[in-house]
């Protein structure tokens, strides 16, 4: 695979930059291939626009940040309208629908789903919003393996949060799954 | 299927792959004040200095901590401290006294932009100068700069090896950008790792003279509670190490510091040079913009223009003789650097008008981007 772009955005806290890591090391370490995973935020420790990208290739990667996207992940409708831009043509847009309420229009692929809501409802905790966003991510773009991603997860995530975040990347694919299967 | 993982391959960040360099070069000893884009430096000594019998202190400010980091390298201990710019001009007064005093040490600056406090967590590449400069008195400095994680982890070590070899403190610039990429690091092997320790006196206590005349013009500094007693001071001193004023000696001790680094260019200069035989334009680039550069020279090509890159590794004592010999090749040179040209300037002193240097500057926080260094590349042509 050449470069393969994905930016991962929203607002500080929201957990994208440790997603970006953990997507960057399932690639890296797990595949043997190249990930860059970069970051820009503001000075605020929570809020403010924050985002977080990989840059994927079998080849070493010199410019290391994202150019044209193939795969933009926005969780505010700020991050969504602001990067939406960068997305390239028949490239995949995956958004949060009860954060992002106006979707934008262009010659792009788009997800909606409620991805913090199912982090609550159907995991049972907010802060698994970044990991059920993985799993939608790796199905959809299948720039990674399921696998590779279990490691990377289960190698970053704290002890005694395994399973939660187990099941939080399983309701990230199987949501995946049925995006896929309606055609996005 | 759970894939083995090779424990030598890391992915980590600039600012993770500098700690574990500073460790596996054999640092002992870091004190500094925390601050963004460079503290995930001190967070990961943090936690491995201990480990090793090291000690970490985190001080009341920078200058201290610069301070501390001096004494600690005088009793033997390879040192270092970690800051970005605003932590940097507060330490510049004890980085001239470890210039002045001959302590080695590594001074490792994440560069932010702007005066002041100016843009805590984005890049920039604004304090090049200030590493050749900012301190006051003439001295011959030692600057390195890293381009990606595996490069900040080798020029870490390589930085404790020049300190150790050349008596001085040594800075290492990174940039924001590399600080806090995430990439792909494989370690070496940590006997396979080359190191430099400072030399010590093999003549006995009474006959030791701290700066006494060495044939290539570097001290030899006994560490301190070996039974060797010496005077440490920032005042012109003569070989014993008191204050002179004795002009022949102080003229001596002025002109040294700067020739220790002068005779030993080839040693401590060194330069990436991409594609630059046939190059019709060379870009001179380092740090994170050397690989928007890397990027620019492959879609130069693609379009059939001639470019090529000189990426200097090491900025200063700046590779003077390497930008003329390519400035005799092209036909222009293209500076890219996210400042207002402060290495431009080097670069046109250099090639001695040979060629036109045109300058890409950008100091909105952002990394200059390939398209960027094309579009310049083809106005210079």
């Amino acid at each position: 695979m050449s470069r393969y772009e994905i930016r991962l955005s929203g607002s500080g806290g929201q957990g994208l930059i440790l997603a970006g890591k953990i997507l960057a090391e399932a690639v890296a370490i797990y595949e043997g291939r190249n990930a860059v995973q970069t970051q820009s935020y503001g000075p605020e420790a929570r809020g403010g626009a924050s985002k977080a990208e990989v840059v994927i290739s079998d080849e070493d990667i010199d410019y290391p940040k994202a150019m044209e996207l193939d795969v933009l992940l926005a969780l505010t409708q700020e991050s969504c309208m602001t990067y939406v831009e960068d997305l390239k043509e028949g490239g995949v847009l995956i958004v949060d629908s009860d954060a992002v309420k106006t979707l934008p229009k262009g010659n792009f692929r788009c997800f909606t789903a409620p991805i913090a809501s199912i982090a609550v409802e159907r995991v049972g905790k907010m802060v698994v919003t970044n990991i059920v966003a993985l799993g939608l991510l790796t199905k959809i773009s299948g720039a990674v393996s399921e696998d590779s991603m279990r490691n990377a997860i289960l190698a970053r995530v704290p002890k005694g949060t395994e399973e939660l975040n187990m099941k939080a990347f399983d309701e990230g694919l199987k949501t995946g799954e049925e995006l896929l299967a309606e055609g996005g | 299927m759970k894939k083995k993982r090779a424990d030598n391959i890391c992915m980590m960040q600039g600012n993770q792959a500098c700690a574990r360099g500073a460790m596996m070069a054999g640092c002992r000893f870091f004190a500094g004040y925390p601050i963004t884009p460079s503290s995930e430096i001190a967070e990961n000594l943090a936690l491995s200095m201990p480990a090793v019998g090291g000690r970490f202190i985190q001080m009341e400010d920078e200058i201290g901590a610069m301070g501390a980091v001096i004494g600690a390298s005088l009793t033997g201990l390879k040192s270092m401290t970690a800051t970005s710019g605003p932590g940097f001009s507060l330490k510049q007064e004890n980085i001239g006294y470890a210039a002045m005093a001959e302590v080695p040490c590594v001074v490792v600056n994440v560069q932010r932009g702007g005066p002041s406090t100016g843009m805590p967590t984005f890049p920039a590449q604004m304090d090049v100068q200030q590493a050749r400069w900012g301190s006051h008195g003439d001295r011959g400095v030692i600057a390195l700069s890293a381009s990606s994680a595996q490069e900040t982890f080798e020029q870490t070590i390589r930085a404790f090896n020049l300190s150790e070899k050349y008596m001085m403190p040594v800075i290492l610039l990174v940039d924001e950008v590399v600080a806090h990429s995430t990439e792909k690091v494989v370690l070496p092997d940590p006997g396979g790792i080359e190191l430099f320790n400072r030399k010590q006196p093999t003549e006995s206590p009474g006959e030791y003279l701290p700066y006494r005349e060495t044939d290539d013009g570097i001290p030899v500094l006994a560490r301190f509670g070996t039974g060797y007693r010496y005077n440490v001071t920032g005042l012109c001193h003569d070989e014993t190490g008191f204050p002179t004023n004795n002009p022949e000696k102080i003229e001596k001790l002025i002109r040294r510091l700067t020739d220790k680094i002068e005779r030993h260019r080839k040693d401590i200069t060194h330069c990436h040079k991409i594609m630059l035989e046939d190059a019709d334009v060379a870009i001179f680039a380092y740090g994170s913009v050397a690989r928007s550069a890397r990027r620019a020279v492959f879609l130069c090509r693609e379009a059939g223009i001639k470019a090529g890159l000189i990426e200097p590794t090491v900025l200063w004592p700046f590779p003077s003789d390497e930008v003329l010999e390519t400035a005799e090749g092209v036909k222009a040179f293209v500076v890219a650097e996210m400042n207002l040209g402060q290495m431009a300037r080097e670069v046109e002193l250099a090639s001695k008008c040979r060629v036109e240097v045109h300058r890409l500057n950008r100091v909105d926080g952002r990394l200059i981007t390939p398209q960027q260094v094309v579009e310049k590349v083809r106005e210079a042509l």
